[in-house]
């Protein structure tokens, strides 16, 4: 397990923000985080890289007890994570600000080294052709690859995406749900968090549903797609609802057509 | 911003390995023009022989040394120090104080300068690191100010009367004459070390930390950026010549009391040179002390200026930040992406 979460509770004042969520991830597994809005997604992100300490509970990883760590500790063990809303170093150029993910990530790199990664990884997110602009000068789609470069930069063991996908348009989409998968399969293991539910329920192993923080549902895409605890919680919004559903149906159809051709 | 990545580090906190990053330096156009128009500029009342002429130069080349320090906490790692001249301040307090009570030689004053000024940053950076913003800014300017009453009150400091220095003092060093070309050349040497550093941890993975610290804290945390401890070696850093050049300045002097040495309004001048050059540029605080020097000796001189130097002062901040908040040199570099090498 390069993950467990144990009874992790988060308060702020009044508000209870995560109840009691556990779950593990195994080395190499995609694991979705799917959920309303406000169900505490984040959060759980932020009490996992030690954005702030959980009020309850233990996070491990890779066999440490990392609760209440800070984010650079936790960098520094190998953890790296995007945020929902890009924070990208404005003044500095791109390859920059990739390889201060490769200086300061776990794998502690020197410059030129970390200069060379940082070019590698702008190749694999298609950003190379950009690596001396400032990253002010880049649009909205970009700066979410550049995260996500500065994020790889570090060549993390655990990768935290929040919402990578928010924004494209369904070529993109495909696009960046491939580049994840390749992620996976270079040996990181990846907790993603997404709105897109065909997409999630496409390239995940496991999937852990979280509602008002409480964890609701675990399971394989389908076992949560058929979740009916699943579909009440997102009975709230109907769009979510709906695509869930179709999503199940897909999912059965989906699935037998691949075991057919053979994955 | 950075002309190349081209070191490798061999580890550790710092990660400032120096020959390699002098190797490097040496290449670069442009730091290997600012170091020579400093020394130009340095030699010139030299070879003329003028006092006069010594001393604006000394004031310029007091000016980047200043500027240049708090460079490094205010354009590199992103932290306002509105309270930077407490450094000065101090140093030049310890420097005196131990020429006056000592007899000690200026070379220890001033070492002992630097160590006391890094000392408090260490100290100080501990309780108000943390502060964020505008309360970072807050806390040193009440820093300063207290540290300006403490030891206008502190009796083995002198009190408010300060401390005075006989001029025998000066025979040491081959009379008064002597001595003032010596710390002269003391003070451009210094200057020259600071512009140096400065460009050092520029190019440095060092560097690199605090300027993602600047851009945004949080996610330079994110990514493995342990700030804290950043930001306190850039405030020891920054704190470190000033204290030596305060024992010095004080020492030509022969005597410190407790408002010159903790002026506000030298704290308030030094951020407008910086800001006003290019903040977070190396080039920057060099060119902004001589323009901002110059304007300086303008207003001083003119009847309608002389007693509202510092609200001058305080209105070209407010321009500067409002229509060219990265400076001249900074604008210039955002403009004409081929000077950059050029311009460090």
């Amino acid at each position: 397990m390069i993950l467990q979460a144990r009874d992790v509770s988060k308060t702020f004042g009044g508000l209870q923000a995560l109840s009691k969520v556990s779950f593990e991830v195994p080395q190499g597994q995609i694991l979705g985080l799917i959920g309303p809005n406000g169900a505490g997604k984040t959060t759980l992100f932020n009490c996992l890289n030690g954005v702030y300490p959980p009020t309850e509970g233990r996070v491990t990883f890779r066999g440490q007890d990392i609760t209440g760590k800070k984010p650079y500790d936790v960098a520094r063990m190998g953890m790296a994570r995007t945020h929902q809303i890009v924070r990208p170093l404005n003044e500095l150029t791109v390859r920059e600000n990739v390889m201060v993910g490769a200086c300061y990530g776990h794998e502690r790199h020197g410059l030129r080294e970390a200069a060379r990664i940082a070019d590698e990884v702008l190749e694999f997110v298609g950003l190379g052709e950009r690596a001396d602009q400032l990253a002010s000068s880049l649009n909205v789609a970009q700066k979410k690859r550049l995260e996500m470069a500065r994020a790889l930069g570090a060549r993390p063991i655990l990768l935290l995406l929040d919402e990578v996908l928010a924004g494209l348009n369904a070529s993109e989409v495909g696009g960046m749900v491939e580049t994840v998968r390749k992620i996976r399969d270079q040996g990181v293991t990846i907790i993603m968090i997404e709105h897109l539910m065909h997409a999630l329920m496409n390239v995940s192993d496991y999937v852990i549903v979280l509602d008002y923080g409480r964890l609701i549902a675990s399971g394989t895409p389908a076992e949560v797609t058929n979740d009916p605890k699943v579909i009440e919680a997102y009975l709230g919004d109907p769009k979510m609802a709906e695509s869930l559903m179709e999503e199940s149906r897909e999912e059965s159809g989906v699935r037998s057509q691949e075991s057919e051709v053979g994955k | 911003m950075k002309d190349q990545p081209n070191t490798t580090s061999a580890g550790g906190a710092l990660a400032l390995p120096v020959p390699a990053l002098i190797a490097n330096a040496w290449r670069n156009p442009g730091l290997l023009l600012t170091l020579g128009l400093m020394v130009v500029v340095g030699l010139w009342p030299v070879v003329t022989r003028q006092e006069a002429l010594r001393e604006t130069i000394f004031t310029i080349m007091l000016s980047v040394a200043l500027a240049s320090s708090l460079n490094i906490m205010l354009g590199y790692t992103g932290y306002i120090n509105f309270g930077n001249v407490v450094f000065f301040g101090l140093g030049g307090y310890v420097g005196m104080y131990l020429l006056g009570t000592y007899g000690a030689s200026l070379w220890v004053a001033m070492l002992a300068g630097g160590v006391a000024s890094g000392l408090l940053a260490l100290l100080l950076g501990k309780a108000i690191l943390r502060l964020r913003g505008s309360y970072f800014a807050l806390a040193t300017l009440g820093v300063s100010e207290v540290m300006r009453t403490f030891i206008g009150n502190f009796s083995p400091f002198g009190g408010p009367t300060g401390i005075s220095l006989n001029f025998r003092v000066f025979a040491a060093y081959g009379g008064a004459k002597q001595a003032l070309w010596l710390t002269y050349y003391v003070l451009v040497g210094l200057a020259l070390l600071v512009v140096g550093v400065s460009y050092l941890i520029k190019i440095s993975k060092f560097g690199l930390g605090l300027m993602a610290n600047r851009e945004d804290e949080d996610a330079a945390e994110v990514m493995g950026v342990i700030t804290p401890n950043a930001k306190t070696w850039a405030y020891i850093a920054s704190a470190i010549v000033p204290g030596m050049v305060g024992a010095l300045v004080f020492f030509r002097k022969t005597v410190i009391e407790p408002d010159p040495a903790f002026d506000l309004q030298s704290s308030i001048e030094t951020l407008v040179t910086v800001m006003l050059g290019g903040r977070g540029t190396v080039l920057g605080p060099v060119l902004g002390a001589a323009g901002y020097q110059g304007l300086r000796g303008f207003l001083m001189t003119n009847p309608f200026f002389q007693n509202i130097q510092l609200s001058v002062a305080g209105v070209l901040l407010l321009l500067i930040v409002l229509f060219i908040p990265l400076g001249a040199v900074g604008w210039l570099r955002a403009r004409f992406l081929r000077l950059r090498r050029l311009l460090p």
